[in-house]
C-alpha cells in the first residue's frame, strides 16, 4: 500500500509547487482535462464500453454553469452544481439508449448522439451560438474564496479535481467497481451471478458523464467562457486520446496523457493545423505500437524488472 | 406542420427528388462501410476522408493533368482505392486479432491525418470544380427544375449500388466473400488467399467511397472538411439500417435521404437533427437496427 | 515531456525579465488571426504581410525604437484565441493586437485587451457588438461590420429596384442578425420580406431551400450566411438557374477571396458589400500590386485594413512619444485615418471607424478582363449612412 502511496505524494507535493513556476492558467487546464480525461477512463477502463460522444456532457455542463453563472447570477458552488446535475442527466439519456450495444456500435451512437447534442447548443439561443457565453464572472465561492485570484483559483481547482479523483478511485476499489470488472471480462457470467449488468454499466457510464460535466464546469469558471469548441466531436476525440496516450485502465494513466496531449498544443499551437495531423498519427502509432500507453508500458516494463 | 397547407403537392416531390439525390451520397457511403465491415470487422473513421480524396483526386487530375470528369470517375476511385490498399496492409492489417474497437481508432488517426495534410496545402474554403459540359442545363419537370447533373447521379448511384449488391449476394466471388465473413479458416483451408481478399475487400469499399465524392466535387466545394461531419451522418445511417445487409444499407441511405428531404420543408431547423432523432427511436425499439440481424 | 520542461524553463526566464521601461524597446504587433481554416484565405499571412508593409513604410521604426511583428493561429475557436492573448500580453509583452476574424474570438479578445489595457485592431471581425455592448476604450473596429454589411446591401439594393426579399439564413446567432438587419433596412427603404428558410450551420446541400427561394419569386435572395455556407448556396444557385431565372443573389458576407474560388461563371451577377476593392483609384491599385507580388493574391478588405489600422496606430505612437495605450487610443480618435484605404476617415468614440462602403457586383466572364478582375462599382454608400447611429449601439463609452 505504501509504495502505491508514493507517486501519489511526489504527484501532490508538485502540484502544490507547480503554479509558482509555471503559468497557472495552463495548469488549470491541465488539471481540467486530467479530469476529463479520467472520468473517460472510468468507462472504458472499467467498464470496456469506449465513448465517442463525452464532449456533449463536457460542453453542456459547461454551457449550463456558464448561463447560470452569468445570467442567473448563481453563485460559482450552484453553477458547477448545476452542470454535474445536467450532465447525469444527458449521460442517463444517453445511456438508455447506447447500452443496448456494445462494442463500436457504442461508440457511433454516442458520437451520433453528442452531434445531436451539439446542433442543440449551436441553434439554441442559450448558449450564444458561434460567440459562445463569454466573461463569465468569477463569484467567489461560498461567498468567501476570492476567485479572482489565480493562484487562489488554482487552489480550488486542485482541490476539487483531487476530491474527484479520489471518488474514482474509490469507485473503482468498491465492490461496485469489482463488478464492473466481472461484467466487462465476462458479461454472460456475471449476469448468471444474479447481477442485472445493464443497471451497472448504466450507473458507470451516468457517474462518467456527471464528471466529465464537472471537468467542463470547472473549465468555463477558469477561462470564463463556454463555447462550441467543448461540445464538438473532435473534443470527444481529444479526450480519447489522452487517455490512450497515458494508458487505458490505469489510474494515473489519463492524468499523465492529458498533460502530455494540453502541453502539446500549447507548444506546437504556432504550428496551427499540423497539430491535428501530429495527433493523428500519435493515434496511429499508438494504437499500433504502445496499445498500453505511457503509464502502462512503464509500469509493465517495472514489472518486467522485478521478475 | 399547419405548414403542410402551405407547400404544393407538386413541391413535395420536388423535394422527394432532392431527397433522393442527397440519399445517394448516403446510400454509397453506408454501402462502403458495410462492405468493408463485413469483411474486415472494422468501422472504417477515414471513409469520409476517403471521400473528400475522391473529390481532390478528381480535381487534381483536372487541374494538373487536364483529365476529364468522365475519365475520373474511373481514375480516382482507382487510385483512392489502391492508397487503401496500401493502408490495409501497413496498418489495418495488424489489428484484425484485437478488439475492433482498435480499428475504429487507428482510422480515426488516419482520418485526422489526411484531413489536417489536405487543410495544410488546399486550405479550407476549398477548389471549385464544374460541372461537365455534357451534364450541364437541366430540365423543367413542371413542378420543379431539375438539373442534368442531379438526375445523373441519383441514376448512377443508383445502378453502382445494385450492382455491388448483385455482385456480393448473386455471385460466385460474393459467396466467397460471404463465407470468408463467416470461417475465414474453412475459406483458407479452401485454397483461397483470405488475406488477400480482404485487402481487396478494403480497397473496393474505399473505391466506392472515392466515386461518391467524384459524384460530389461538381456539386459541393471540393474542400478538405467536406466528408468530416458527413461520416457522423453516415455512421447514424448505419445505425440504423444495421449492419445485417447490403440491400439494408441502400434503402436505408436513400430512405433517409428522403426523409430528411421533407424535414428541409416542414421544419428545416431540425433538418440536421432528423436522422439522429430517428437513430434513437429505431435504437429503443429494435437495438439491432431495421435490418440488423439480432446478436 | 522535453517540451514540457523546456517550457518551466522559459516562464522561468520571462518571470525573472525585468520589468523594462517603455515596454522593452521594441513595438511588438501581434496579428492574430485564422491561418488554417475558413478565414484563412480573408486574412491569414495576407494580414500579417498588410502589417509588415505598414511597418516597413515607415522604415521598421518607431521614435527611434523597432517594430517586431508576431503572429498566431486561434483557430476560430475563442478559448485558443483568449488563451494566445493572455500569453501575448502577460509573457511576450505585445503592444497591439490586430486583425481577429471571427466575432467569438474578437469578442474575447475585446474583453482582455480591455482588462489589461492594451490597442486592440480590430479588422477581419464582423459583429457589431464590438462598437455596441461590447465597446472599449481600446478597440477600434476598422474594416467593417454587420451593420454596414446589412444596411448597406439591404437599402442600396431596394434602390436598384431589388424591392422583394427572401433569405436564406445560417441558423444560429450570426445568421439570425444579419437576416435581422437586413430586412429592416430593406422594409425601412420600401421593400418587403416575401419569406425566410434557415438551414443549419455547414450544409453542404442546399437545394431544397433553394428550391423553396425560388419559389418565392423574390427579386432578391439574401444569403444572411458565411464562409463555405455562402459558397456552397451560391454554386447551387448557379446550377438550379436561379440567376439564369431573373432572381438576383445578395451575398451579405462574401469576400473577394471568395469570388475568386468560385469562378466568374458561377458567381455572376451575385451583389455584395465591401468597403475595399483593389481596383478602386490609383493608389488602391499601386498598394495592391505590391502586395499582389509578395502574397499571389489580390488583398481583401479585411487584410487592406489592417494595413490601414497599423499605420495609423504606429503614426499615433509617433505623434504621442510613447506606446502606453491610453495616450496612443486619445492620438488615434484625434487624428483623421489618410491613406489608401480610407480618405479623412474618423474615429467615434465608440471605436467605429467611419468609412465609405461600396455596393459591388460580380462581373460575368466577358466582362472581366483577368484575374482578379471581379467587381464592378454599383454604388458607394457614404460613411454617414453606411454605420449604426452612435446612439443606437448602448456602448457605454457614449453618454
Amino acid at each position: 500500500m505504501d509504495r502505491r502511496l508514493l507517486p501519489a505524494i511526489v504527484l501532490l507535493g508538485v502540484a502544490l509547487a507547480a503554479p509558482f513556476i509555471v503559468y497557472p492558467v495552463f495548469l488549470m487546464k491541465v488539471l481540467c482535462f486530467a479530469l476529463f480525461a479520467c472520468a473517460f477512463n472510468l468507462l472504458i477502463g472499467y467498464v470496456g464500453l469506449v465513448s465517442f460522444g463525452h464532449a456533449a456532457f463536457f460542453g453542456g455542463a459547461a454551457y449550463i454553469t456558464a448561463y447560470s453563472v452569468k445570467v442567473w447570477g448563481w453563485p460559482t458552488e450552484a453553477g458547477l452544481l448545476a452542470g454535474i446535475a445536467v450532465a447525469a442527466l444527458l449521460g442517463l439519456a444517453f445511456g438508455a439508449i447506447a447500452i443496448r450495444r456494445q462494442g463500436i456500435y457504442f461508440a457511433m451512437i454516442t458520437l451520433a448522439l453528442s452531434q445531436m447534442v451539439f446542433f442543440f447548443c449551436l441553434q439554441a439561443k442559450f448558449t450564444g451560438g458561434e460567440d459562445g457565453i463569454q466573461s463569465i464572472p468569477r463569484r467567489p465561492l461560498f461567498g468567501v474564496i476570492d476567485l479572482k485570484n489565480e493562484l487562489t483559483l488554482y487552489y480550488v481547482v486542485l482541490a476539487i479535481v483531487l476530491s474527484a479523483f479520489w471518488l474514482i478511485y474509490r469507485t473503482v476499489h468498491s465492490p461496485f467497481g469489482q463488478v464492473l470488472k466481472s461484467i466487462r471480462e465476462n458479461e454472460p457470467r456475471a449476469v448468471s451471478l444474479g447481477y442485472r449488468a445493464e443497471h451497472y454499466k448504466l450507473l458507470a457510464f451516468v457517474l462518467s458523464a456527471a464528471l466529465s460535466g464537472l471537468a467542463g464546469s470547472l473549465k468555463s469558471v477558469v477561462f470564463q467562457l463556454a463555447s462550441l469548441t467543448d461540445v464538438q466531436w473532435q473534443m470527444s476525440g481529444e479526450v480519447i486520446l489522452m487517455t490512450l496516450v497515458g494508458g487505458l485502465g490505469t489510474i494515473f494513466g489519463p492524468v499523465v496523457g492529458a498533460v502530455v496531449v494540453i502541453t502539446m498544443q500549447n507548444y506546437l499551437a504556432p504550428l496551427g493545423e499540423w497539430v491535428l495531423v501530429i495527433q493523428g498519427v500519435i493515434f496511429v502509432v499508438v494504437v499500433l505500437a504502445f496499445r498500453r500507453g505511457i503509464v502502462g508500458e512503464i509500469s509493465a516494463w517495472l514489472s518486467r524488472l522485478r521478475a | 406542420m399547419f405548414e403542410l397547407l402551405g407547400v404544393p403537392p407538386q413541391a413535395l416531390f420536388g423535394q422527394l427528388l432532392l431527397g433522393l439525390i442527397n440519399g445517394a451520397f448516403y446510400a454509397m457511403l453506408s454501402l462502403g462501410l458495410a462492405v468493408i465491415f463485413g469483411m474486415l470487422n472494422v468501422i472504417n473513421f477515414a471513409h469520409g476522408a476517403q471521400y473528400m480524396m475522391g473529390a481532390f483526386t478528381a480535381w487534381m487530375l483536372l487541374n494538373f493533368l487536364g483529365v476529364n470528369y468522365w475519365a475520373a470517375l474511373i481514375l480516382a476511385p482507382l487510385l483512392v482505392g489502391l492508397f487503401g490498399i496500401l493502408l490495409e496492409r501497413l496498418f489495418l492489417r495488424h489489428l484484425y486479432h484485437l478488439d475492433h474497437l482498435y480499428g475504429l481508432l487507428l482510422t480515426f488517426g488516419l482520418a485526422l491525418i489526411i484531413e489536417g495534410v489536405f487543410r495544410k496545402f488546399y486550405g479550407s474554403s476549398g477548389q471549385p470544380y464544374s460541372i461537365p459540359e455534357e451534364l450541364t442545363g437541366g430540365h423543367n419537370l413542371g413542378f420543379m427544375f431539375l438539373p442534368n447533373y442531379r438526375a445523373w447521379v441519383v441514376a448512377f448511384s443508383l445502378v453502382v449500388c445494385l450492382a455491388v449488391w448483385y455482385l456480393i449476394e448473386r455471385t460466385k466471388l460474393g459467396s466467397y466473400l460471404r463465407a470468408a465473413t463467416e470461417n475465414p479458416t474453412l475459406v483458407q483451408a479452401f485454397g483461397i488467399n483470405v488475406p488477400r481478399m480482404v485487402m481487396l475487400t478494403y480497397g473496393f469499399g474505399v473505391g466506392l467511397a472515392a466515386l461518391a465524392g467524384v459524384m460530389a466535387a461538381p456539386i459541393y466545394q471540393v474542400s478538405p472538411l467536406m466528408g468530416a461531419n458527413l461520416i457522423i451522418v453516415v455512421f447514424a445511417v448505419v445505425v440504423i439500417g444495421g449492419m445485417g445487409s447490403i440491400l439494408g444499407s441502400i434503402v436505408t441511405g436513400f430512405g433517409l435521404g428522403v426523409v430528411e428531404g421533407f424535414t428541409k420543408v416542414f421544419y428545416p431547423e431540425a433538418s440536421n437533427t432528423v436522422i439522429f432523432v430517428i437513430m434513437a427511436i429505431v435504437l429503443v425499439l429494435r437495438p439491432a437496427g431495421l435490418f440488423g440481424r439480432a446478436q | 515531456m522535453k517540451s514540457f520542461v523546456a517550457g518551466l524553463s522559459t516562464a522561468l526566464l520571462l518571470a525573472s525579465a525585468a520589468q523594462a521601461q517603455i515596454s522593452d524597446n521594441v513595438i511588438k504587433i501581434g496579428v492574430m488571426n485564422d491561418q488554417s481554416g475558413l478565414y484563412a484565405n480573408i486574412s491569414g499571412q495576407g494580414s500579417v504581410l498588410a502589417a509588415r508593409m505598414a511597418a516597413e513604410e515607415v522604415g521598421g521604426k518607431v521614435l527611434n525604437m523597432p517594430i517586431e511583428i508576431v503572429f498566431a493561429d486561434h483557430q476560430n475557436k475563442p478559448d485558443v484565441g483568449s488563451n494566445i492573448v493572455r500569453t501575448w500580453i502577460d509573457t511576450d509583452k505585445v503592444d497591439v493586437i490586430a486583425d481577429v476574424p471571427t466575432s467569438s474570438v474578437a469578442l474575447a479578445v475585446q474583453q482582455i485587451a480591455r482588462e489589461k489595457k492594451r490597442i486592440f485592431l480590430i479588422s477581419g471581425a464582423a459583429s457589431s457588438d464590438l462598437t455596441g455592448k461590447a465597446c472599449s476604450p481600446y478597440g477600434f473596429h476598422w474594416t467593417y461590420d454587420t451593420y454596414m454589411l446589412a444596411n448597406g446591401t439591404g437599402n442600396a439594393l431596394v434602390r436598384a429596384g431589388g424591392d422583394s426579399w427572401f433569405f436564406l439564413t445560417a441558423d444560429y446567432a450570426f445568421g439570425h442578425a444579419l437576416e435581422r438587419d437586413t430586412g429592416e433596412s430593406v422594409k425601412a427603404s420600401g421593400g418587403k420580406i416575401l419569406g425566410a428558410v434557415r438551414h443549419p450551420l455547414n450544409t453542404s446541400d442546399f437545394s431544397s431551400f433553394l428550391l423553396q427561394a425560388q419559389a418565392s419569386k423574390a427579386k432578391i435572395i439574401g444569403l444572411a450566411n458565411a464562409g463555405g455556407d455562402t459558397i456552397n448556396s451560391i454554386k447551387q444557385a448557379a446550377e438550379f438557374g436561379i440567376v439564369a431565372g431573373g432572381q438576383r443573389l445578395a451575398g451579405l458576407l462574401v469576400f473577394v477571396t471568395d469570388v475568386h474560388s468560385l469562378g466568374l461563371k458561377t458567381a455572376q451577377g451575385l451583389v455584395v458589400s465591401e468597403s475595399f476593392y483593389w481596383d478602386l483609384n490609383d493608389e488602391t491599385r499601386a498598394w495592391s500590386k505590391k502586395f499582389m507580388e509578395r502574397q499571389k493574391a489580390m488583398p481583401t478588405m479585411v487584410q487592406a485594413g489592417v494595413y490601414s489600422a497599423v499605420r495609423h496606430y504606429l503614426a499615433a505612437v509617433k505623434d504621442a512619444g510613447t506606446d502606453d495605450a491610453d495616450k496612443v487610443a486619445a492620438k488615434m480618435r484625434s487624428s483623421r485615418i489618410n491613406d489608401m484605404f480610407s480618405k479623412n476617415a474618423e474615429i467615434r468614440a465608440d471605436g467605429r471607424v467611419l468609412r465609405d462602403a461600396f455596393l459591388l457586383q460580380v462581373k460575368s466572364p466577358a466582362e472581366s478582363k483577368g484575374p482578379w478582375d471581379y467587381y464592378k462599382l454599383l454604388a458607394t454608400i457614404p460613411a454617414s449612412e453606411a454605420f449604426r447611429p452612435l446612439k443606437d449601439g448602448g456602448c457605454s463609452l457614449v453618454n
